[in-house]
């Protein structure tokens, strides 16, 4: 896996990717009216890093028993899920057009039944217990897979979250990786207001936890961090990545009204011209 | 297991340690995860031979059940063990989402279920696992009525391919099975024994009681049906219709809430099914449990040997057989 500077053009094609994304997750909630517009928006760019560099799965090995793991934990996030995963060619990007129809395989939560995502979630605070399970099996079945967990900071007010961390610590699982979206907002208001989680970085390292703090939206310290995990053996590590909900939309960041909102077409008009200029922008870099 | 057929047995979950013990031999991704619970569940023989197919969380039944589904979609098989009331109240929605959303094969293992802690009060009781677990969806649901069919649903969670969820007490039984060389199934459910007056569907641990009270009523003449339904889901409709028809009075019993249990479950299956039948429904009804040992608390709740021959004489009295009504 190469990155940084060495392959600066590569880093501009995976920024580019990043950028239209966005765009598809305000189509997908465009086409059903309805979806977690603002929570995708800050987790996309983890996601494009990890489906695209980190993540050793492909569209063949998706039921592989030694691939790597993934499991969002904040399952409503999942329109940044299902255009990241249709990206990388592991989901059907014809199923995107039934996303909230009647019928569909693809609800408003991450859900099983779509291939490509291995469990379904969508009630806070289980993911990383799932993680847990995925990483003692395999250490006991002597496979190198690592187990990638994300979470958003809201989310970490569930109780569930912190007995997980503890058991990942006691069963010494270097080869679990917990990411939080640290967006700083959940759907009343500022975290920091509904229920104050931080220190973060205090409470994982008192659980036993490796923690890196890093900005999200850096694709190159996205990629450097989860690739380089554990960096201290049998130990499992926390991604603090900070972010901004609505990442890459103007009006849309740091607004706490855009967690739910579907964009009219002016105000589509203006998120595709934001990204558009992101993307002449970033060309123009290279 | 040999079948005792005199005397106390083990208590249930005496047999849940042989037999994961006798499975895990010669199948390698058998777990056991539990939460402070190896000794409650009497699972010292099994961590001693397998020490390295434990799996220890904690006094944290969410994780529990969450870690259990992680290593069950990585195909281990995962058999949860804890006190009923903890695993199927505080770790539903893990059940609900990881376990059944998810489609994760682990084997839930309620111990010391119903009201088995006794007089340690109703923190302590599950008696609403019935109706939780029968209404979260891709969850059967089976409550062993003796050793046998212990043994048998600890051998059918194993061998099946979904979650599956066992409800086990801590009293020793005896058998309710007999000597008799057929295998105990708990797919299904079985007559004991058999009589034109009275029907009693049992599950769990009332169905010894349900025997006891059909010997007091033979002394007065009255025959009486038994079944043993250890599965409360899905359920046996086809015995519970075909009793139903033979019998002038029908009476369920469970260690279990009147509310959402195998009472109403058949109620329910009755009334669709157009089959008139006198009935009454035992369980624990809807008030403050009254404290004391389990089997004190049943009998005053009309699930004791007596109280249940009275109630069964009550509703043919006032049911007589047909040939003398015409």
């Amino acid at each position: 896996m190469t990155t940084g500077d060495d392959d600066v053009r590569a880093d501009v094609g995976l920024a580019v990717r990043a950028a239209r994304y966005r765009l598809d997750v305000l189509d997908l909630i465009r086409s059903a009216g309805g979806g977690h517009t603002a929570g995708s928006l800050s987790c996309v760019d983890v996601l494009t890093v990890l489906y695209e560099r980190v993540l050793r799965i492909s569209p063949e090995t998706l039921r592989h028993p030694e691939r790597d793991r993934y499991v969002q934990s904040k399952g409503h996030a999942v329109e940044a899920l299902y255009v990241v995963l249709a990206g990388a060619g592991l989901l059907d990007r014809a199923l995107l057009g039934t996303y909230l129809r009647f019928g569909t395989k693809l609800v408003g939560h991450a859900t099983s039944s779509v291939p490509g995502i291995e469990q379904s979630t969508g009630a806070l605070g289980h993911g990383l217990s799932i993680g847990v399970g995925m990483a003692i099996a395999g250490r006991q079945n002597g496979f190198g897979y690592r187990v990638f967990v994300l979470l958003g900071d809201g989310e970490l007010a569930e109780g569930s979250v912190w007995e997980a961390a503890m058991s990942a610590a006691h069963h010494g699982l270097g080869n679990l990786v917990a990411i939080v979206d640290r967006n700083r907002h959940q759907i009343a208001g500022p975290t920091a207001e509904i229920m104050n989680s931080e220190p973060l970085a205090q409470k994982f390292a008192a659980f036993g936890w490796t923690v890196h703090e890093i900005d999200g939206h850096d694709l190159v310290q996205i990629e450097r961090t989860l690739s380089s995990a554990p960096a201290v053996p049998g130990r499992p590590t926390v991604v603090l990545a900070d972010t901004v909900k609505g990442s890459g939309i103007s009006y849309m960041e740091h607004d706490i009204r855009w967690h739910h909102r579907v964009p009219d077409d002016e105000e589509y008009a203006i998120a595709r011209r934001d990204v558009e200029n992101r993307i002449a922008e970033l060309r123009g870099r290279a | 297991m040999s079948r005792p057929t005199a005397g106390p047995g083990l208590a249930n979950l005496e047999v849940l340690d042989a037999t994961l013990r006798d499975l895990a031999r010669s199948d390698p991704a058998i777990r056991v995860l539990t939460a402070d619970s190896r000794v409650s569940g009497r699972l010292g023989p099994f961590a001693l031979e397998f020490p390295d197919r434990v799996v220890e969380l904690g006094i944290a039944e969410q994780n529990l059940v969450g870690v259990a589904a992680g290593l069950a979609s990585c195909g281990m098989k995962p058999f949860v063990v804890s006190p009923a009331c903890f695993l199927t109240a505080r770790a539903l929605e893990q059940i609900k989402v990881d376990v059944g959303y998810s489609g994760n094969s682990v084997r839930l293992i309620g111990i010391s279920a119903g009201i088995s802690y006794g007089a340690l009060g109703a923190s302590h009781h599950s008696i609403a696992d019935f109706a939780a677990l029968r209404a979260t969806p891709g969850i059967p649901v089976v409550a062993p009525a003796d050793n046998c069919e212990a043994e048998a649903a600890i051998r059918l969670a194993a061998a099946v391919d979904g979650p599956l969820y066992v409800r086990l007490g801590k009293r020793a039984l005896r058998c309710v099975h007999g000597s008799a060389s057929e295998p105990v199934a708990v797919d299904r459910a079985t007559r004991l024994r058999t009589g034109a007056d009275l029907g009693i569907i049992a599950t769990g641990e009332t169905v010894g009681i349900a025997l006891g009270a059909a010997t007091a009523l033979a002394l007065d003449g009255v025959e009486t049906t038994v079944v043993s339904m250890p599965m409360v889901r899905p359920l046996d409709t086809a015995t519970l219709f075909d009793v139903a028809r033979r019998v002038r009075g029908l009476v369920v019993t469970e260690e279990h809430s009147v509310h959402g249990g195998l009472g109403e479950a058949c109620a329910a299956a009755l009334m669709t099914e157009g089959i008139p039948v006198r009935f009454r429904a035992l369980g624990i009804p809807d008030e403050p449990i009254v404290n004391g040992p389990q089997l004190d608390v049943l009998a005053h709740y009309g699930i004791g040997t007596d109280p249940l021959a009275a109630l069964a004489r009550e509703l043919l009295d006032r049911n007589p057989p047909r040939s003398s009504t015409l």
